[in-house]
């Protein structure tokens, strides 16, 4: 019911056709979109923040969150009345990769947005008088048909892990509240005591799961639009040399002199079930060079945001500071340590390597030997628990939308219950959540749960 | 032979306790009413447990005193003993019970009603409701013929409607207590337009308190001190009078239940009515719950002025054989005798969604229904339906604007809305999980949520409306004093707040921050606080409760003001749905039979979805624009 009881908030969808194009829109329209918008778009040369932007005037810039930049995009905004919808409307054209899109729409939904109803874009249109009655019915028929749809999708979703996943929440949450609801409804008919440790330990099982949920719904992101790599180590250890091999082709300028390699380079590239992105990095290395300086300095960064790290090292030539500063950086982010120029004498002392990754690989970028046994190390990392593609994932803006709401208000009353806070307050936190999740299944909180009182507890005069 | 009798503004079928409210409620606003009752000494029965209150429900006959009714005061008058349910689990779900003495609450009602100006009390069975030309009500005919002619017609039979009774083979047509049921009235109704349909329900035996062993029981005693449920009323006037038993049935108690259970009536088939889920009789609950090894049950006293005893929660159909059988395998009642048997009673009653939130029916202008008659359970249920059907009945005939209340005011409210919008499958009972809304509708507020607009409709006194402001005036005073209050640090403040199992403080404080920790009381810090005023208890409730739950109000409030946008928005009364374009199927259907009043309850409706009321948003603001065109 959201989408239609906030009448004005923002709302963002991507607003181009699903599949390749060249561009993509994403749109936001409604009341604080400009301040919305604003919170993860960085204007790359104009020194005006976006909400100072006047109507139909545009910017370059970067979509950028907390965790990274998503993509470079230019942001065209409009004021109210000279839009589209006859409100404040942003349009953020990015690149037209479908899964780039959604990650940029992510951003505008945590920054405060709603994710748009079918055909809600155009009904506000006009409502705010933008389209002429003529066209008010073919609104109202694409309403129930596009929502239609998404309900025989969300029908076909009821065998999947998503569905069965977010159905089990909600019966616990449910049976929560039945139990709260028996025992305060019905104080005199022995009702077992709520007891707080068994219901915060529920509370935030559940929580664990939604959140695995939103994890996963990033996880869910990588199979679909590949996993971001970064080859790191340090200067001359071969990260090109992999680079292309990977891609088979020459990408990266290869040459003996340490240090060619000065920003990031990126392709990518199939290897086994998955699809990296892979970005080859400057070496790092102390240095006074200023160019190169800045290209370690983001080869930093991107270690730290990354999917998927390769860390090479020279089995050639013993380990040195600037190795073990590596293995510091990388310590329990997913990574594959590989020990290149296995073809040359060794001189790695590899124990110690072992000692600090999970995944050790040895190999030679040269020859192409080893290959098949990073494949089988980086399927191993990704492939495994939270990243199978069989385990419920979300799949639309919506949905995880959903999720997040339902987590966040079983966070809020583990906080009530952890306060001692008495058990109303806390029943209302438990249907805002069990609400948010019926948005999904179909459902609401108030009257499952009183069904289920009666189903399970044996209560009445 | 018809002869007339009488004209009237309103009639009122019925004299329990939703036909006692109409009534009242109705004379009380100025018009000329009259309440036809099949017995006289039947007015304001009790016939199933003699108490009021409860959860929800307490808030309920808080909410109905608030807006000028009378139940409260009733109860408050007849009391026997009083508790406050739930402390501890939250000022939301506190809930105020009394049990009452039968007899005197009967005579209170009489008399009440009685004595009320405008209102005339006459002992008949109504047989039929007659229409003009029009549709429109008109007038009701007694069995014996006399015509009252009435511009507005409510309906309060409850069980008396086609009532028939089942104590395991026997079946009789019959109203509670023993006395006549109403069985002309329903042809009449069908005849209307109305469809008509069997709810059952049931009560446990009475017995007598010499039989009993009392040495055996657990002794439930009454709350000091006792917290009344009218704002009318002088706490101190009331005191507990009795105390209540309690005890649990045992294996042989299910092992006799079990190997008779095929004498049960609606185990037998022989009842057709739908039970109420909320109220099982013995034999479902040891049927359907069969791992329980025991089901607890109280022996509540019916009166002062008499023997007979009321068992809670064992409720039954079976044979008088049986019933017996089955008491006397427990514990202290191995020699009860029985004066009154277990019955369960089916009657006929409507689907409510052929009402009006005005809890008028769309069938039959001017006739109104209430209570079990609209498939609800329970006396409170039943005095807030009346109150709010003599209410809307006396402002109908004098022209005025209809009273609705929104989900987010009231339990009432929220009880009508349900009824309207989602029906019932089996007798609905008031509970404080069907509401959203239920931090904002506690039984302390009643007064600040309801009073206003009581005092509008003009069921509140002048006194009680002076008295209500000054007391909203000093709960705003002493907030305010706190939140500005600072408390300065002291080890005799530290040591309280470790006795109280919260954190010691380096500094001083503000008196309303250190209320907000869910351990500190507004009488834990009355030794720093010697400024302090002399307030009604009842203010300091209020004043505790919306400092400690700011936090959770303003929530709730924020969620109330999302709604109201659809609230706000209201839909064509009679519109046929069909010509809209782009609705589906089941909307249509859905919204064509319930006609809700405005998006908000169209959102309500099962069956339609939010793409529904989009479309619907979309049609409202093509009409808007057409006629401004025009």
């Amino acid at each position: 019911m959201q989408t239609y009881l906030q009448e004005n908030t923002a709302i963002a969808a991507v607003a181009t056709p699903a599949g390749a194009g060249a561009v993509g829109i994403v749109r936001l329209s409604g009341m604080g979109a400009l301040q919305i918008a604003e919170k993860v778009f960085r204007p790359s040369h104009s020194k005006t923040p976006l909400c100072g932007m006047k109507g139909y005037t545009g910017c370059l810039g970067r979509v950028e969150t907390a965790e990274g930049q998503i993509d470079e995009a230019v942001a065209f905004v409009y004021r109210a009345p000279h839009s589209y919808t006859g409100e404040d409307v942003v349009e953020l054209c990015c690149h037209g990769n479908t899964l780039l899109l959604q990650r940029v729409l992510d951003a505008l939904l945590q920054a405060g947005a709603q994710p748009a109803g079918p055909g809600e874009f155009t009904r506000r249109a006009f409502e705010n008088g933008k389209l002429s009655l003529d066209q008010a019915e073919s609104v109202m028929e694409l309403i129930n048909a596009q929502s239609e749809s998404g309900a025989r999708a969300a029908l076909a979703a009821r065998d999947g892990a998503l569905w069965k996943t977010i159905s089990a929440c909600t019966e616990q949450l449910l049976d929560a509240s039945a139990h709260l609801t028996a025992w305060v409804d019905y104080p005199e008919e022995g009702v077992e005591e709520v007891e707080n440790g068994a219901l915060l330990a529920t509370l935030r099982e559940v929580e664990g799961r939604l959140n695995r949920l939103l994890e996963g719904y990033d996880a869910g992101r990588i199979l679909r639009q590949g996993v971001d790599t970064v080859i790191a180590g340090r200067p001359n250890v071969g990260k090109s040399t992999l680079m292309n091999l990977l891609a088979g082709a020459r990408r990266s300028i290869v040459t003996a002199i340490p240090g060619t390699t000065r920003d990031v380079v990126e392709d990518s590239v199939r290897l086994g079930r998955l699809v990296l992105r892979l970005s080859d990095t400057a070496g790092l290395r102390a240095t006074d060079d200023p160019v190169e300086q800045a290209g370690v300095e983001i080869a930093r960064e991107r270690l730290a945001s990354c999917d998927l790290a390769f860390a090479m090292f020279d089995s050639s030539r013993p380990l040195e500071e600037e190795d073990l500063e590596l293995a510091a950086l990388l310590k329990g982010r997913p990574c594959v340590a590989i020990i290149n120029k296995t073809d040359l004498e060794r001189r790695l002392d590899t124990a110690k390597l072992t000692e600090s990754f999970g995944a050790v690989v040895e190999m030679s970028a040269n020859t192409g030997k080893g290959v098949e046994d990073l494949t089988a190390a980086v399927e191993g990392l990704l492939l495994s628990e939270s990243f199978d593609p069989a385990q419920p994932a979300l799949v639309t803006a919506r949905q995880k939308d959903c999720v997040r709401r339902a987590a966040s208000a079983i966070g809020e009353a583990c906080g009530a219950l952890e306060m001692g806070l008495t058990y109303d307050a806390l029943s209302v936190c438990i249907d805002e959540a069990t609400d948010a999740l019926l948005e999904l299944t179909g459902g609401r909180a108030t009257i499952d749960v009183v069904d289920r009182v009666f189903e399970k507890f044996c209560v009445g005069k | 032979m018809d002869y007339f009798a009488g004209e009237y503004d309103v009639a009122v079928i019925g004299g329990g306790h939703a036909g006692a409210e109409a009534a009242l409620a109705a004379a009380r606003l100025g018009c000329s009413a009259i309440l036809f009752t099949i017995s006289l000494d039947a007015i304001g029965n009790l016939p199933c447990n003699p108490a009021i209150g409860g959860t929800a429900k307490g808030h309920l006959v808080r909410e109905i005193d608030a807006l000028g009714g009378e139940m409260a005061r009733a109860a408050d008058a007849t009391m026997l003993q009083s508790r406050m349910l739930n402390l501890g689990k939250g000022p939301a779900v506190h809930s105020l019970r009394t049990q009452n003495d039968r007899a005197a609450y009967h005579i209170y009602m009489k008399r009440v009603l009685e004595r009320q100006p405008n209102l005339d009390v006459k002992q008949a069975e109504i047989t039929e409701v007659r229409v003009d030309e029009k549709g429109h009500v008109n007038a009701v005919v007694t069995a014996m013929g006399a015509v009252f002619g009435a511009k507005k017609v409510i309906i309060a039979t409850g069980t008396y409607l086609g009532g028939k009774i089942f104590v395991g083979e026997y079946c009789e047509e019959s109203g509670p207590d023993g006395t006549h049921p109403a069985k002309q009235l329903t042809a009449s109704l069908r005849g209307l337009g109305l469809e008509l349909r069997r709810f059952k329900t049931g009560t446990p035996a009475r017995v007598q308190r010499g039989s009993i062993n009392f040495a055996e029981l657990e002794v439930q005693p009454g709350d000091e001190p006792v917290v009344p449920f009218s704002f009318d009323t002088d706490p101190a006037t009331l005191k507990n009078k009795v105390v209540c038993h309690s005890n649990y049935t045992n294996a042989d108690t299910h092992r006799v239940i079990m190997e008779n259970i095929h004498r049960s009536p609606l185990y037998g088939g022989a009842i057709e009515g739908i039970g109420p889920r909320y109220c099982p009789s013995i034999e479902d609950k040891v049927v359907r719950f069969s791992d329980k090894p025991r089901h607890q049950f109280f022996i509540e006293p019916m009166g002062m002025d008499t023997e007979e005893m009321y068992l809670q929660g064992l409720s039954s159909s079976l044979p008088e054989e049986v019933q017996l059988k089955l008491y006397r395998t427990i514990k202290g009642l191995e020699n009860v005798k029985i004066m009154r048997s277990a019955y369960a009673i089916e009657y006929d009653c409507i689907d409510p969604t052929c009402l009006w939130p005005t809890l008028e029916t769309k069938a039959v202008p001017g006739l109104y229904g209430t209570g079990q008659f609209n498939g609800t359970s329970g006396y409170e249920e039943a005095a807030a339906q009346g109150l709010l059907a003599g209410i809307n009945a006396a402002r109908a005939v004098q022209g005025k604007e209809p009273i609705t209340l929104e989900r987010s005011s009231s339990y009432i409210g929220t009880l009508v809305d349900d009824l309207v919008t989602k029906g019932c499958l089996d007798p609905y009972r008031m509970m404080t999980s069907r509401s959203e809304y239920r931090l904002l509708l506690r039984h302390d507020n009643a007064d600040v949520r309801l009073t206003p607009l009581g005092h509008e409709i003009g069921l509140i006194s002048e006194a009680r409306w002076k008295k209500f402001q000054t007391q909203q005036e000093e709960k705003r005073a002493e907030i305010d004093r706190l939140e500005k209050l600072t408390i300065p640090g002291s080890d005799e403040l530290n040591a309280l707040l470790e006795r109280l199992g919260t954190t010691p403080l380096n500094g001083g404080i503000r008196a309303a921050e250190l209320m907000r920790r869910p351990q500190v009381g507004y009488a834990d810090l009355a030794p720093f606080d010697p400024q302090r005023p002399a307030l009604d208890p009842h203010v300091v409730e209020q004043v505790e409760i919306e400092i400690k739950y700011a936090g959770y109000i303003k929530k709730q409030e924020a969620q109330v003001a999302e709604m109201h946008r659809l609230e706000g928005t209201p839909l064509p009364a009679g519109f046929d749905y069909k010509t809209i374009s782009g609705l589906r199927l089941e909307a249509i259907e859905k919204l064509n039979r319930i006609q809700p009043a405005n998006l908000g309850q169209a959102s309500r409706i099962s069956g339609v979805s939010p793409a529904d009321i989009g479309v619907l948003h979309i049609w409202l603001t093509a009409q808007r624009r057409a006629e401004k065109h025009n």
